[in-house]
């Protein structure tokens, strides 16, 4: 599993690739957080090679969002398969954040 | 209960995924209901395991985390045992409340219970047992062995 940074003009596109788990979601934490000391302010996370999340990941996009947005950036998930959304929706997490179907979803209007 | 598959784990949260992986790998061989396996299934265990490392044996590397598997008829039951003090699980808050959804934690009892068909803490609150039922009345061929992780 890894997470692979790209830009996308001003947006920073972390692609989660296998899981988001309570294993390496210090990895993604400390990736987005160096980018946002950086001076970088819209992030997208994009679960389109991810199978599964569990409450430590959820937990750890719940943080990084906050913090993400108290530097007045913004923080969208996109390309979630049936299983992660159901996550989202039983956690109720789907109504704090902006979930796009698609990467290009994501980046439009952000 | 009979148990057909055991793990002793080492208390590291890196030793989750491959566990959880190769209990799905036993499982899923003898069961056709992939997704309420992959998906249910998967979540209960892997925060089962999560929480018992975290909390249960809070972190410390010198305990260790007992996995039992039995699959009997449609039924597949996961005990998960740590070596900690136990917990009171009807302590913890909902985590879909408006204030407590902006929280970081508190998700996993949550999702256990959202997805198995029993979730059950034994008094000490150290061992929690798992149960999900699957549909249809298919019965899989029973997972034997013992491995040690």
């Amino acid at each position: 599993m890894a997470f692979q940074v790209t830009k996308s003009d001003d947006v920073t596109v972390v692609a989660v690739e296998g899981q988001l788990i309570v294993g390496n979601r210090q990895e993604l934490k400390q990736t987005v957080l160096e980018e946002l000391e950086n001076g970088e302010r819209k992030f997208v996370v994009d679960f389109d090679q991810t199978g599964y999340i569990d409450s430590s990941g959820l937990g750890v996009l719940v943080s990084l969002s906050k913090k993400i947005r108290e530097k007045g950036g913004e923080l969208r998930l996109a390309s979630l398969n049936e299983d992660l959304r159901t996550l989202f929706e039983l956690t109720k997490l789907d109504t704090l954040f902006k979930i796009a179907d698609s990467r290009a979803e994501a980046l439009q209007g952000l | 209960m009979k148990t057909e598959l055991v793990l002793e784990l080492p208390n590291d949260v890196r030793s989750i995924s491959h566990a959880v992986d190769y209990v799905m790998q036993r499982c899923s061989a003898c069961c056709e209901h992939a997704r309420k396996l992959d998906l249910n299934f998967r979540v209960g265990l892997t925060e089962a395991l999560s929480n018992a490392m975290l909390y249960g044996n809070a972190g410390d590397s010198a305990k260790r985390v007992r996995v039992e598997i039995l699959v009997a008829g449609s039924e597949i039951t996961a005990r998960v045992t740590d070596e900690g003090a136990g917990f009171d699980p009807d302590q913890v808050p909902d985590p879909t409340t408006p204030q407590n959804v902006v929280k970081s934690g508190g998700r996993g009892i949550f999702l256990m219970r959202a997805l198995l068909d029993e979730v059950t803490f034994n008094d000490q609150g150290n061992s929690v047992t798992l149960v999900l039922r699957l549909e249809g009345g298919d019965t899989p061929d029973e997972v034997t062995g013992e491995a040690q992780a």
